[in-house]
């Protein structure tokens, strides 16, 4: 008990701080959906197998964006956006480079503007409102990207938000980023997590994409590795109008805690999505991907492609629900979670869930979890290739499963060259 | 001269568990020779070719030499290096693996395995191509992940595919002929036809005597009850036709 006073009194005191940074209504509003749940444990459904309240018992500082901006690595060609150590770095940014069409602000100008179309954005809505993490993400915010792209417009270069940590003591971050995508415009959204240290960062981020009629959106993210006492819940809300599609592909590599949760709705009729996901988990790693896809109107299609290794003594959670509601006819939903474990202290959990209110949908679901396939093995084995290598093959085929749908060939290449380290580096271990 | 022994099986027997399979089998092939082993359904023809060619999960007893040398000590792929080849009865889907991949990982390792140097992709796509081309093998199906999605046939091909490519100096074809139409089963044997040569062997498993209308076997080996009951010529095969195998079913009786 004394341990959950010390955290909430610690919340207390960053959300005092905060509520003098702009946007005071919708802080407090925020602020007050948290109070009422608090930060979930197990007793809460939708968070049964990651008990987020344990693992945040001490509450890191929030963290202050400070130092000289350190020498990045390029990842691509991407235009690229930093928010480091909880605040927007323009210093480290391409915003100067951004296109005609595609305006480019941090968070805190946006809030200080206070323009009524970014500030509705930005609240909380939909499913999402109902998860307190959100809620403590929407009162704490310190800082992010506000990313409008105007309608029509074809955005070439992909848009890279980079999420970066570089502390060398632990730190609390709540950063809260909008991408505004106008009517028939398209865009690829990057999101690059990463830790220039390991600090044991607290990371609570969350990306809002609204998806305007008619328009396509290509959404990667990777989480690279992160410390084993890290923490961190990435939350992606998305609302797509008609026609619009996404398609949106995390790559995660454990370490520590992650929770990864997904809110769509499909506001507009003919509205599709496509979630895709590769985790590779190993050590002690806890990696949770949840997901509710929200069918609010007629014709619409999801699909959902999850792919998770497991070694050591590694947990994965794959919690998908699907809504259909009343009127959603026509509704075509598909999801699949194969999760494969590599040790015996490894172990997945898999949940999927439909909840369907409408008569004329087709939805199906699909979740497994299990070992190498000894045929395949053998298959492979009297063609030649030696067991571990054969192994390494049907693990990268596994994983890559997921990154199929990548339209950029070099990006596709960049992700199938981490599950290759990846492999190698458990090679290296045996 | 004398034409030099490549596969020798001395009384091998094998079991699982408690189920006994194979029952003291004896069976000798010679280099360049095509040898066919007819059987009924459940006789232990698949296990033999999965034992021979290393796969796990039997209790063995006895030995199997290829060019005189013990391989039961080895693992599949160190057969696989020594020349062993198994065209399987049911080829595996591997949906991920892309083909191309799988197939130059395979060249490679066994050449790795035998100290020769990698092939280079250019030589590599050259040798898959024509290969494909004799096999009727379309670039579509070498784009797409390994055996996901094949036809029966098209897994078919994609085994002589593969042995065309591994150019073993011994294969093991199991029941190759399941699953094919009269097309395919021209376009697979022209294929494992083209392949015949004094330095290499066959051990064709098969139920039906069709498949020897279009590879013409030298020896002809009937099994039942987990051994070779009787060794012929390419009459035998014929024979077996006619009367079926009841008499050699019925001996145990």
């Amino acid at each position: 008990m004394e341990a959950r006073a010390a955290a909430d009194l610690a919340l207390e005191l960053s959300f005092k701080a905060m509520k003098e940074k702009g946007a005071p209504a919708l802080r407090e509003s925020a602020w007050q959906a948290f109070l009422r749940k608090g930060l979930p444990n197990k007793r809460v459904e939708s968070w049964h197998y990651t008990d987020l309240r344990g693992a945040l018992r001490s509450i890191a500082p929030l963290a202050e964006a400070s130092q000289p901006a350190p020498s990045l690595k390029r990842n691509g060609e991407a235009l690229r956006l930093v928010i480091l150590d909880g605040a927007f770095r323009a210093d480290m940014s391409d915003v100067a480079a951004a296109p005609g069409e595609v305006a480019i602000q941090s968070l805190r100008d946006a809030l200080a503007e206070g323009d009524a179309e970014v500030m509705k954005a930005l609240a909380p809505q939909g499913a999402a409102t109902e998860d307190s993490v959100v809620a403590l993400n929407a009162a704490l915010m310190q800082d992010g990207v506000v990313i409008r792209i105007r309608a029509g417009a074809h955005v070439e270069r992909s848009l890279q938000i980079e999420t970066l940590t570089s502390g060398a003591t632990a730190q609390s971050v709540f950063t809260r980023s909008l991408v505004l995508v106008g009517e028939g415009a398209s865009a690829c959204i990057e999101e690059n997590y990463r830790a220039l240290a390991p600090s044991g960062a607290q990371e609570n981020s969350v990306l809002i994409l609204s998806v305007g009629a008619s328009a396509k959106v290509e959404h990667i993210v990777h989480v690279e590795p992160q410390s084993d006492d890290g923490v961190r819940v990435t939350s992606l809300l998305t609302k797509l109008q008609e026609r619009a599609s996404l398609d949106s592909l995390c790559m995660i590599e454990g370490g520590g805690l992650l929770r990864r949760q997904i809110f769509a709705e499909l506001a507009g009729e003919y509205a599709r999505v496509g979630f895709d996901g590769a985790s590779l988990l190993r050590g002690k790693s806890h990696a949770d991907t949840t997901l509710v896809i929200d069918h609010a109107a007629p014709n619409g299609k999801s699909r959902e492609k999850f792919r998770t290794i497991l070694d050591g003594e590694s947990m994965g959670v794959f919690q998908g629900k699907v809504i259909v509601r009343p009127g959603a006819q026509k509704t075509d939903g598909g999801m699949q979670s194969k999760a494969l474990l590599l040790s015996d202290g490894a172990s997945m959990n898999n949940k999927p869930e439909l909840e369907i209110f409408a008569d004329d949908v087709v939805c199906g679901h699909g979740a497994t979890c299990g070992r190498l396939d000894a045929d395949q093995i053998f298959y492979l084995e009297a063609r030649g290739l030696p067991r571990h290598e054969a192994e390494a093959l049907l693990l990268e085929g596994f994983a890559s499963e997921a990154l199929d749908a990548i339209s950029d060939d070099a990006m596709r290449d960049r992700l199938a060259e981490r599950v290759r380290v990846w492999l190698a580096e458990r090679e290296a271990r045996r | 001269m004398q034409v030099p022994t490549m596969l020798e099986i001395k009384n091998l027997h094998v079991s699982v568990g408690e189920r006994k399979i194979l029952n003291g089998l004896s069976l000798t092939v010679k280099a360049g020779e095509v040898a066919a082993i007819m059987g009924p359904n459940g006789t232990g023809k698949s296990t033999l070719a999965y034992v021979i060619a290393g796969r796990e999960g039997y209790e063995v007893e006895g030995e199997v030499l290829l060019d005189g040398e013990n391989i039961f000590e080895l693992d599949p792929n160190e057969r696989a290096a020594k020349g062993l080849f198994l065209a399987f009865q049911y080829p595996v889907e591997i949906p991920g693996v892309a083909t191309m991949t799988f197939l130059k990982a395979a060249l490679n390792a066994q050449r790795s395995a035998r100290g020769e140097a990698e092939l280079q992709t250019p030589d590599f796509m050259k040798r898959v191509k024509e290969a494909a081309n004799k096999l009727g093998v379309t670039q579509d199906m070498l784009r797409r992940p390994l055996n996901s999605g094949f036809s029966g046939g098209e897994k078919k091909r994609m085994e002589i595919l593969q042995m065309a490519l591994l150019g073993p100096r011994f294969a093991i074809l199991d029941e190759t002929d399941s699953g094919l139409d009269i097309d395919a089963l021209r376009v697979v044997s022209d294929g494992v036809n083209a392949l015949r040569s004094s330095e290499r062997g066959f051990l064709v498993i098969t139920h039906y005597q069709r498949l020897l209308d279009y590879i013409k076997p030298d020896t002809v080996h009937v099994m039942a009850q987990g051994r070779i009951m009787k060794t012929g010529g390419p009459e035998l095969a014929l024979e077996l036709e006619r009367h079926g195998y009841k008499e050699y079913i019925g001996e145990a009786a």
